[in-house]
């Protein structure tokens, strides 16, 4: 295989920037019935707490033209069975594994934080960002301030490097990003799900439990370039890009708005081999144009 | 991608469509069905409605857009089918009891036909229950020993259950709960579910049933569960 898709991510090889996005994955094994998951340059686990949660109820899926709805609420087994049934598998897979962790108050990420110290991963994803759980998630993510106190913390008990994950819902999304920098984050993530809701008109009630959920796919992509711009010119640590990425195509225009790496969520429902088929496009990509490395490009807009 | 052998029209919006397909499916199962490209964007699961080498069968309503596209495929068209999903009804050998509502009915041909290879001897009973009109009823009485059809009525308040009966049902959620409730607690009853699904494989938890024993994922624990496990209120 060429070299021309490998991508530090700070100190992080990629063997290339395509990246099963958090909570569209699982933990991998669905998706091995696919494909090879050494083929990806990393996957991210689904969202991990401190204890065990059980999510929302209700519906939890709905769809929309071109995207997703979701009100998952972070349902996982907690950090202990991940890391007792889980890790030991994802360990030995061949590619960057970025474990997810979620929170409802400080003390929760923490302690998170703190039991993931015992395994040997490559990246935290902070996720300040989800925006279907009441108590923490979002509240952290979308304010400068609060962002940069919890990142500051994270960063100073992991002894993993942190990348932390944005929610669009919030301040102008470039100032939280440079607070999470300044905070030293060593690598920011987004967007997390936008915002929204639905209605069931024949039943005359709202679709989901929580009134509000969380919208992915393609429906998002302009918004999620637009803010991976905003957030490229405003920091100086790598952007992984994420929002309706669909195609080797798409990858190109976030990594052109300065995304070191891209991740793929929604689209994984689409169609299973799309991170496969993305990886295949942009190498062949990177030959016609006759770039030694897909960096070349990187931010040029 | 399975090639189409037929696709056709039954009665206003009810399908059968017949695609290329050689492979183990168990009855209960389901495919996820998608023949267009991101409009819409998620595919959609469909029972296996019949099955025998080389030909795989769906039958579905009409409800939608994805149902909708489905129903103009053309023999010949392409359809992407991933699957067999799904743990599908468990093989017995006690007597059945099948009880199906409305489309519910798509994947109890397939579970009556490989109950009565498996079980030459067995005794098959089958209500059906229909809200105007009814389809694909000759075939179960074609296969078996009894077929009791309901259309514009309740199809449970026709419903007895023999001693040592294994009961299943498929169909609307009040219909598979009267089931639940009605059937002595001697008897086993399965119950198929059915919830909003993206992935199909347990990957996206958005599937998930409560069940007594915590979170199940439809599309991978299920669809099939024992009654007590769902019904348990
Ligand atoms: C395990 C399983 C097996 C099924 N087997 C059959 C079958 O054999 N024949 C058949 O006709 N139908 C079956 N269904 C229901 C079928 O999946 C839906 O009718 C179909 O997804 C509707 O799609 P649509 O685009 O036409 O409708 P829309 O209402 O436009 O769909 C919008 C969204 O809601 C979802 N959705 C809508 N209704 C349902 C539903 N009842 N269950 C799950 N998701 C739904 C769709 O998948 C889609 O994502 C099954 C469902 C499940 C979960
Ligand atoms: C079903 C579902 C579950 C998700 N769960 C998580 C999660 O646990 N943690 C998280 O940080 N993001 C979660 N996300 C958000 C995605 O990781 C991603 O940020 C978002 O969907 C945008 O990318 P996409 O349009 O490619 O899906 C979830 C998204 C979906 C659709
Ligand atoms: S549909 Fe994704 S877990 Fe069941």
């Amino acid at each position: 295989m060429s070299k021309c898709l490998e991508t530090m991510f700070n100190e992080i090889l990629f063997k290339n920037p395509v990246i099963s996005a958090s909570g569209t994955f699982g933990f991998g094994r669905e998706y091995e019935a696919f494909y090879d998951l050494e083929k990806l340059g990393g996957l991210c686990t689904k969202g991990l707490t401190l204890e065990p949660k059980a999510g929302n109820k209700g519906i939890r899926l709905w769809e929309t033209p071109a995207g997703l709805m979701n009100s998952i609420g972070l349902e996982n087994p907690g950090i202990d069975a991940f890391i007792k049934n889980e890790w030991p598998h994802l360990k030995d897979v061949n590619t960057v594994t970025i474990i997810n962790v979620g929170g409802k108050d400080e003390e929760s990420y923490l302690k998170a934080i703190e039991k993931l110290n015992a395994v040997d991963a490559q990246l935290i994803e902070l996720n300040i960002s989800c925006p279907n759980v009441k108590a923490g998630g979002m509240a952290y993510g979308i304010k400068a301030t609060t962002a940069g106190d919890i990142t500051k913390k994270v960063v100073e008990l992991s002894k993993h490097p942190v990348m932390v994950k944005l929610s669009p819902n919030g301040d102008a999304i470039s100032e939280i990003a440079l607070a999470c920098e300044i905070a030293g984050a060593k690598g920011i993530s987004l967007i997390n799900t936008l915002q929204g809701m639905a209605i069931d008109y024949k039943k005359k009630s709202a679709v989901f439990n929580n009134l509000y959920a969380g919208l992915s796919g393609p429906a998002v992509k302009p918004i999620a370039l637009r803010m991976t711009h905003q957030v490229c010119q405003a920091v100086t640590i790598p952007v992984m890009a994420m929002g309706g990425i669909s195609t080797w195509e798409d990858a190109l225009e976030f990594i052109m708005a300065g995304a070191t790496c891209i991740q793929m969520g929604t689209m994984n429902f689409n169609n299973p081999m799309a991170p496969v088929e993305m990886i295949e496009g942009l190498e062949i990509y990177c030959q016609k144009e006759g770039l030694s490395n897909i960096s070349e490009i990187r931010g040029i807009i | 991608m399975a090639i189409i052998q037929s696709n056709d029209c039954l009665i206003p919006l009810i399908y059968k469509m017949s695609v290329d397909f050689t492979g183990a499916v168990l009855p209960g199962q389901f495919f996820m069905l998608r023949a267009w490209d991101k409009d819409p964007l998620l595919s959609r699961p469909i029972s296996v409605h019949d099955y025998e080498t080389g030909q795989l069968t769906f039958l579905y309503q009409v409800v939608g857009k994805g149902t909708e596209i489905l129903s103009r495929l053309k023999p010949g068209d392409n359809v992407e089918i991933q699957g067999p999903y799904g743990n599908g009804f468990p093989e017995v050998s006690e007597d059945l009891c099948v009880v199906g509502g409305g489309i519910g009915v798509a994947p109890l041909h397939y579970l009556v036909k490989k109950y009565k290879e498996k079980n030459p001897q067995g005794t098959c009973r089958v209500y059906l229950g229909f809200r105007e009109n009814s389809y694909g009823v000759e075939a179960f009485e074609s296969m078996a020993d009894e077929v009791i059809l309901d259309i514009g009525g309740i199809i449970t308040n026709r419903l007895k259950v023999n001693p040592g009966e294994v009961v299943m049902t498929c169909g609307p959620e009040m219909l598979m709960a009267a089931v639940a409730n009605m059937v002595p607690p001697e008897n086993k009853v399965y119950v198929s579910m059915e919830a909003h699904m993206a992935c199909g494989i347990g990957a996206c938890l958005g599937c998930t049933c409560e069940t007594k024993s915590g979170n199940k994922k439809v599309c991978k624990d299920g669809p099939v569960f024992l009654r007590e496990e769902v019904f348990y209120e």
